[in-house]
């Protein structure tokens, strides 16, 4: 079925009140109706009812969403822009394919063994990609390079992944939980110490890890960009290598990688595919942030051996959408030593947007003008977010304004601040 | 898509259907056509720039509505960045007799941003910076894009106050709500847009660019151009600079409400408060039908008995305020109260307001189509006319939702239709005849925030005299001869 006619009485549902114009990031930076979500319904229902049709320029303006869900939340109608803003790039990508960009992408994440080699060779060729920005711990291209913004500050790719550096089971004590760990992406390739915070904290709640080592990507990037085979590809050997593990809770570290659990493999693929339904549905039950199971689990940091001292937060749109807002700061206030100053609109969003800052890297620096203004005024050494693809942007846009103001995930801090045992 | 979206064709398109002249005619005139399109296209981009020129369809499409759901396609959109551009924008118009819609946010609820019959659309978000915050003076002055919302954040951080508080102050703009005349909930006590307007920079639709009123809050010299551009719906002129009278900021607000056993209760309490000197800054009121429709889908908890509410907020110094709370809960006691409860804090406050803000997507619910309507009485009468409408309601069949500004009779009327049941368009087009006949005889008017627009030209004769009418067109004859600026609205063609 067309996935806009899947949609069809969602799309009704828009009254075309206007309030999205409010909350949406993009509109606001942009400042024309088409990027509003009202503007982007309007453009799907002209589509599927053959009014507009899917061009280049459909599809380019159905890009300019960073699929934060500011406008799900805030919508009376509850109209699910988010995944009509999909539906219609993947009708895009069925008509016309998907971009070069996207089928790269696509094969990357489906052939994990050229992503891991690839990553691999940036790490041990980096010095002649990249060189070290003195000012901060980033690294600039050296030449221009297709899809990447030239402006951009890189965090290293990790020498090994992740995945590669422990045992797929570490044994924790008798009778305490099974703890599946999906790693993601960004964690795996670039920031490697969320995950050893991740095992380190549950290590110290007494839980058996498991990190499967046949977990794919989530497939948000490939979702992104209208294709949907790769996606359900992934999400079906997700749910095979998660569910045969049998946990008792998924966690994620990753909020981005939380909200497809949640929302996109039960909503995108459990509804187009019924028998699966179940199955990721009972997937996304599982699937918990870290910072809500490990609240959960009682996690009780004490001063550790380098304590910080002030810090503030940025809400990771993600889990923000999800409603876990209280829950981190919760456990960053549990700290002893630790102040946690609020900032102006820490729940703004950093202007990722996953794929979005890679098609519109203007845009999305627009976006995280007003974030990088907001973590300099809290004054602060370090922010912490739950979130590695905001650490990627929020860490560019400090850097970019002379900051030397760190990034740092929920887990990093709570790690650091366990006393040995 | 829409049942209420009529897209316009345009003049190649219409000359397909019909097959009395060759092909090659056709071919000819569309050529022309786009030939003469082609160049009024260069034209606007030689006054605007190119990127702030449109006419592909995705822009098109995207700026051929408004809140009404009603759609007409224009066939360029364009965005000026000052009054100058305005003008020639205006200038070019009137040469080529070609339609000019200014448009803010397109959040209006009566159709006057829509571009009906094709033409330029107009809009003005690129002009959107406050230019001047006076704190000796209390004016401000503001581009037409600026957001409503975004004046009262930045003037309530110099402890000053802009009382005009439309329901959709975080989008709609500041040049909307002038053309509109746009009321709020604050209205009963501080007054509506137009009490705020001090001057204007206006394009007139001929092009040229005027000045009205000043920044003197007193001034009478020569006809008050300023209040007649307010309301005006965008027909007599393009504004493109607003001045503003603004208040002194409020020490404390509180929110209170108070649940009611009938519709009569709630209405006493409204005079009894007004009557004993208090003027609250807002009194929101729901009556029995929003209030089973909001528990219907929301479950809040909202007693059965409860045949209205009232939301109510006081502002002003703190002690008096306080004062003034207590005072309230005394009055209303023995008119029918079931509750009354004062919020402590913001998060308690807005917890009371909840209700109020679960009408729309509750009303939604009830039944897919809404015809909006939104009246005003007497205070007085506001029992009297809720019974009429509930007469109206279960005449028709059809539910009808009330609920609105209680201190100034301001009532918004939803009446909740199925477009694609046959009969439901027509029940509701003879309630809303009905319901404004019936608000005309209790001395009142048929619209108090939301302006005539598209949707209520059909019924202003109800309300208008023939002469009064005809006084309007002359004004407007007078400043758009060529009917270039907004046609076809307020006044039926």
């Amino acid at each position: 079925m067309d996935p806009l006619k899947r949609l069809e009485n969602e799309l009704k549902n828009c009254v075309k009140c206007g309030a999205c114009r409010a909350h949406c990031p993009v509109f606001t930076a942009v400042g024309r109706e088409p990027v509003s979500a009202r503007g982007k319904i309007a453009l799907a229902r002209a589509a599927l009812s053959g009014q507009l049709s899917l061009d280049a320029r459909t599809r380019d303006v159905m890009s300019k969403c960073l699929l934060c869900g500011r406008c799900v939340e805030k919508c009376a109608n509850d109209v699910p822009t988010d995944l009509i803003i999909l539906a219609a790039r993947e009708a895009v990508a069925r008509k016309r394919g998907t971009t070069l960009f996207h089928r790269l992408v696509g094969f990357f994440l489906r052939n994990r063994a050229f992503l891991s080699g690839g990553a691999t060779l940036v790490s041990l060729f980096g010095p002649l990609l990249f060189r070290k920005v003195p000012a901060s711990s980033g690294l600039r291209l050296r030449f221009p390079l297709p899809f990447i913004g030239g402006q951009r500050h890189f965090p290293k790719i990790a020498a090994k992944p992740f995945l590669a550096r422990h045992p797929e089971i570490i044994p924790g004590e008798p009778g305490r939980p099974r703890i599946v760990y999906f790693v993601g992406c960004m964690t795996n390739f670039i920031y490697p110490e969320i995950g050893e915070a991740a095992v380190t904290l549950l290590k110290s709640l007494g839980c058996t890890i498991i990190i499967p080592k046949d977990q794919q990507c989530c497939g948000f990037p490939a979702l992104s960009g209208g294709d949907l085979d790769t996606f359900r590809e992934l999400a079906e050997r997700n749910l095979a290598a998660l569910e045969n593990q049998q946990p008792d809770y998924i966690m994620t570290a990753c909020a981005s990688c939380g909200g497809a659990f949640h929302r996109m493999y039960p909503l995108v693929i459990g509804e187009r595919f019924p028998d699966l339904a179940e199955r990721f549905h009972a997937l996304a039950e599982k699937a918990v942030d870290a910072s809500v199971l490990l609240q959960k689990l009682g996690l009780t940091p004490d001063q550790g051996a380098n304590p910080l001292q002030e810090i503030t937060y940025h809400d990771p749109c993600h889990l923000r959408s999800r409603g876990i807002v209280r829950q981190p700061r919760e456990l960053l206030r549990a700290v002893p030593g630790l102040n946690l100053v609020e900032m102006k609109n820490a729940d703004s969003c950093c202007g990722l947007g996953g794929t979005f800052t890679v098609h519109h890297y203007g845009t999305s620096m627009g976006i995280n003008a007003g974030k990088t203004a907001a973590i300099k005024s809290a004054g602060v050494p370090t922010v912490v977010t739950g979130c590695p693809g905001c650490m990627l942007q929020l860490s560019d846009g400090l850097h970019r304004a002379g900051s030397r103001v760190r990034v740092q995930h929920t887990l990093e801090i709570l790690a650091r601040n366990l006393s040995r045992r | 898509m829409n049942d209420n979206a009529r897209r316009v064709r345009s003049l190649p398109e219409r000359f397909q259907c019909r097959g009395i002249f060759h092909r090659s005619v056709y071919d000819a005139v569309r050529r022309w056509n786009t030939m003469v399109k082609a160049r009024i296209i260069a034209e606007l981009q030689k006054i605007v720039g190119k990127d702030n020129v449109s006419t592909e369809k995705q822009d098109l499409i995207c700026y051929s509505y408004d809140a009404t759901q009603v759609e007409f396609l224009p066939d360029v959109v364009v965005f000026p960045a000052n009054a100058d551009q305005v003008s020639f924008v205006l200038r070019l118009a009137n040469k080529e007799n070609i339609p000019v819609f200014p448009r803010g946010a397109g959040s209006g609820c009566s159709g006057g941003s829509l571009p009906k019959g094709g033409g330029i659309v107009l809009v003005t978000t690129r002009m959107n910076k406050i230019l001047s915050i006076d704190t000796d003076n209390l004016i401000a002055v503001v581009e037409p894009g600026v957001i409503t919302g975004d004046l009262h954040d930045a003037v309530e951080k110099e402890g000053l106050f802009y009382p005009p508080d439309p329901a959709s102050l975080r989008f709609s703009t500041l040049g909307g709500n002038v053309a509109e005349c746009a009321g709020g909930p604050r209205a009963v006590k501080y007054g509506v847009t137009k009490d705020f307007v001090l001057g204007l920079e206006v394009v007139l639709p001929t092009g040229d660019v005027i000045n009205t009123g000043g920044i003197t809050v007193k001034g009478v010299v020569g006809y008050d151009l300023t209040k007649l551009l307010c309301g005006s719906e965008g027909t007599l002129g393009i504004i493109t600079r607003i001045i503003l009278r603004l208040l002194p900021l409020p020490e404390s607000r509180k929110t209170m409400l108070a649940v009611f056993d009938s519709i009569d209760g709630a209405a006493g309490a409204v005079s009894t408060i007004i009557r004993s000197r208090i003027i609250p800054t807002t009194l929101e009121f729901m009556d029995h039908s929003a209030l089973q429709c909001v528990e219907n889908q929301f479950s809040l908890g909202i007693p059965a008995e409860a045949e209205a509410v009232l939301i109510m907020e006081l502002d002003g110094e703190k002690e008096l305020v306080e004062k003034q709370v207590g005072r309230i809960g005394e009055l209303i006691r023995p008119l029918g109260l079931i509750s009354f409860k004062a919020a402590a804090d913001a998060a308690e406050a807005e917890e009371l307001w909840k209700a109020r803000r679960l009408i729309s997507p509750a009303l939604k619910k009830v039944n897919p189509d809404k015809v909006n309507e939104d009246i005003v009485v007497p205070r007085s009468r506001v029992p009297d006319i809720i019974r009429t409408i509930e007469g109206i309601r279960d005449k028709y069949g059809i539910p009808i939702v009330n609920f609105g500004h209680a201190g100034d009779g301001n009532i918004h009327v939803n009446i909740m239709i199925d477009r694609s049941i046959p009969g439901d368009s027509e029940k509701a087009e003879g309630a809303v005849r009905e319901i404004f006949q019936a608000t005309l005889d209790m001395g009142g008017t048929m619209s108090g925030e939301h302006g005539i627009g598209l949707s209520k030209a059909p019924y202003i004769s109800l309300e208008l005299s023939r002469e009064q009418i005809a006084t309007m067109k002359a004004i407007k004859q007078a400043l758009d001869p060529k009917n270039i600026l907004n046609p076809g609205k307020i006044f039926p063609e």
